[in-house]
């Protein structure tokens, strides 16, 4: 290969990574938020799951792309709201009350989707949104702008959510019930409102997420779809170390690998596809193995808020 | 004593309080698909029970169930959460199918202890790497144990497509990618004429009361317990904390290795796809209802292979996808491990006892 042919391919890779970016950037911000405010909500994937089966079946019943994204989102929240219940509320052990809504949602999308659809289905899926000007500029222009709306959210969400948590005052509570909950509390800040606030917000950017999965990426659903893409953004989450940037570049570096990883299966390079096929799974472990350093984690995560409890 | 019986009851009143809450958001679902609940919820749990057929296969579920929700019980005891537990039955159950196949010639009493032995092997090591990750780099191990099973799920296809595969089958071609099928010297016999019930339902009992001896009558259990209850403490009094932890996930991880070598010399004689169907995490459904004690784990597993064989006669009697069954035992979890506001905290717990005793 020469010189421009690389420069071809790297153009390839990068478009895709910045377009399978944005479900991991969506719902590792929303984990973030709800980690932020001292909730791990492991049920990610689930929500990921219904929201995704729930935008697909709009879109392809209905042929309502927006309204199934809408009610994704909607979903999300509801399931989001279980979750604050279940954690805040009567203080389950956030761990494994995750996993609860994780097989919940997985269960409630695999029997709808037998019901509903039977098998597998394709739709449209969402139109590329080219910006007049913006997507003829040259390299930048296709890497950039030449992808859905959601992508261009998923990005504005970025600066978004670092000026939501570190310049507002409502950014500011959320730090604090996360951190020092009792202090917090001593302060007159509604500890369970704010989590309730985070966790509904996280699983609703989750139901996006899953949207994104089915509307606009795969544009179809099947009972594998979510692939686990849930469990890694919150990796995602533990990687950029709980900042809105750091889990950008988390996400940009994991889907450039995976961009790379299928440029590899079908480069007709021999390789084993079993490994090609697991490689994304690796890379996480090898990520949450280098990444981790307790103390960037907010203090009182998994840890549920007793106002009457001095612990 | 009375006391004693009077809190055996309390938890069984709350579990079967988290379980009508479970159905009753089920039947909510059931209500969207446009279901009548009262006809699906007699055949998910009525028939079952009404049936030889429905009695041996809850019994055959029992088993990998019993062995995973033991192997669960143990990692919670020491406060790791196990999600492993898919790819750890699916490498044990390679494990077992590639010893067994490997060593055709030898005797029964021999071979069957070696083959679940290598199930125990894989299955342990599998656990054990993110019980070590979780020790020594602090990695989630929710997370690892997640990711662990996708990489375990890919060997899996890997070895019973490829290495591992039946040569009749590549010369037939009948399109099932599975192993050759198990010499009979490494078979449990089966226990009933026409049935699927085996005699590893006996290795699951005694493998469970072994673990509870292991769990309250050695000092490596009461360590191990201390570990998951009092880190710090058992720190102050010497236990080596981390060894534990990765010791609790190799002992859970191997018991769902031998899940899966139970499978495969007792139901399917061979290593096939969708050999575990989903036990790994109606494990943890399992290992929350007996309360994370072994024993405890024996009753919840027959419970839920109830279950698990009545979703399958609901799906063939009124047409409900049995991955319903999945959103109930999601919901079970929720209920479960919700429920301890009531057990744990005083207040509640006494303003639940007294209502509870006004009334029985």
């Amino acid at each position: 290969m020469d010189v421009s042919a690389y420069l071809q391919l790297a153009i390839r890779i990068l478009t895709v990574a910045v377009a399978v970016s944005a479900p991991y950037i969506f719902a590792a911000i929303g984990e973030m938020f709800s980690q932020k405010s001292g909730v791990l909500n492991l049920g990610v994937e689930g929500i990921m799951m219904l929201g995704a089966f729930v935008a697909f079946y709009f879109a392809w019943a209905h042929e309502n792309i927006l309204l199934g994204i809408i009610l994704a989102i909607i979903v999300g929240g509801l399931m989001g709201l279980l979750m604050a219940f279940v954690s805040v509320t009567l203080k389950a052990k956030q761990g494994i009350s995750g996993i609860g809504l994780y097989m919940f949602g997985w269960g409630v999308a695999g029997t709808l989707f037998r019901l509903f659809v039977g098998g597998v289905q394709s739709i449209p899926g969402l139109q590329n949104l080219n910006i007049s000007g913006l997507t003829d500029l040259p390299y930048i222009g296709r890497i950039l702008f030449s992808h859905n709306i959601l992508v261009y959210l998923a990005f504005l969400l970025v600066p978004v959510s670092w000026y939501v948590l570190y310049k507002t005052p409502w950014g500011l509570k959320v730090r604090a019930v996360g951190s020092t909950p009792r202090a917090a509390d001593t302060m007159g800040i509604n500890v369970t409102k704010i989590r309730y606030q985070c966790v509904i917000l996280g699983s609703m950017l989750a139901g996006l997420a899953g949207a994104y999965l089915s509307v606009a990426q795969a544009n179809m659903f099947a009972s594998d779809l979510v692939a686990g893409r849930g469990f890694i953004a919150i990796a995602l989450v533990y990687f950029g170390r709980w900042k809105p940037f750091g889990i950008l570049k988390g996400a940009m570096l994991f889907s450039i690998a995976n961009g790379f990883q299928r440029w590899f299966q079908i480069s007709g390079i021999a390789f084993p596809y079993e490994v090609t096929v697991v490689f994304p799974y690796v890379l996480i472990i090898v990520v949450l193995a280098l990444s981790h350093k307790k103390f960037a984690e907010p203090t009182a995560l998994t840890v549920p808020y007793d106002r009457e409890f001095k612990g | 004593m009375k006391n004693n019986l009077r809190e055996i009851l309390f938890n069984i009143a709350v579990l079967v309080g988290s379980f009508i809450i479970a159905l009753f958001f089920g039947a909510i679902i059931l209500l969207i698909a446009g279901v009548n609940p009262l006809v699906a919820y007699h055949a998910m749990i009525i028939r079952p029970i009404s049936s030889i057929y429905g009695l041996s296969e809850a019994v055959v579920r029992a088993i990998p169930l019993m062995m995973v929700g033991i192997g669960i019980s143990i990692a919670f005891r020491s406060k790791m959460i196990n999600i492993g537990g898919e790819g750890q039955i699916q490498l044990g159950a390679i494990a077992a199918g590639a010893t067994a196949l490997a060593l055709p010639g030898l005797p029964k009493v021999i071979l069957i202890p070696v083959v679940i032995l290598a199930g125990f092997t894989a299955g342990g090591i599998w656990g054990g790497i993110a019980g070590w990750m979780k020790a020594k780099l602090s990695v989630n191990e929710v997370l690892s144990t997640v990711m662990l099973n996708y990489i375990a799920f890919q060997i899996y296809l890997y070895l019973i497509r490829g290495p591992l595969i039946d040569p009749s089958e590549l010369a037939w071609g009948t399109g099932v990618p599975q192993t050759a099928r198990m010499p009979d010297s490494s078979i449990f016999q089966r226990l009933i004429q026409g049935q699927r019930i085996h005699s590893g339902i006996f290795i699951a009992i005694i493998i469970a009361f072994l673990v509870y001896f292991l769990l309250w009558r050695t000092t490596f259990g009461f360590r191990l317990r201390a570990v998951g209850e009092e880190p710090k403490a058992a720190n102050y009094a010497g236990v080596k904390v981390d060894k534990y932890l990765v010791l609790a996930m190799i002992l859970s991880g191997g018991l769902a290795g031998i899940a899966g070598s139970i499978e495969v010399i007792g139901v399917h004689h061979r290593v096939l796809e969708g050999l575990s169907a989903n036990y790994g995490f109606s494990g943890i459904v399992v290992a929350l209802f007996g309360r994370l004690h072994p024993l405890g784990v024996i009753p919840a597993s027959f419970f839920f292979g109830l279950l698990l064989i009545g979703a399958e006669m609901m799906q063939r009697a009124v047409d409900i996808p049995s991955a319903l069954v999945i959103s109930i035992q999601g919901l079970v979890i929720l209920a479960v491990v919700s429920s301890n506001l009531i057990l744990e905290n005083p207040k509640y717990r006494k303003k639940f006892l007294s209502f509870f005793v006004q009334k029985f």
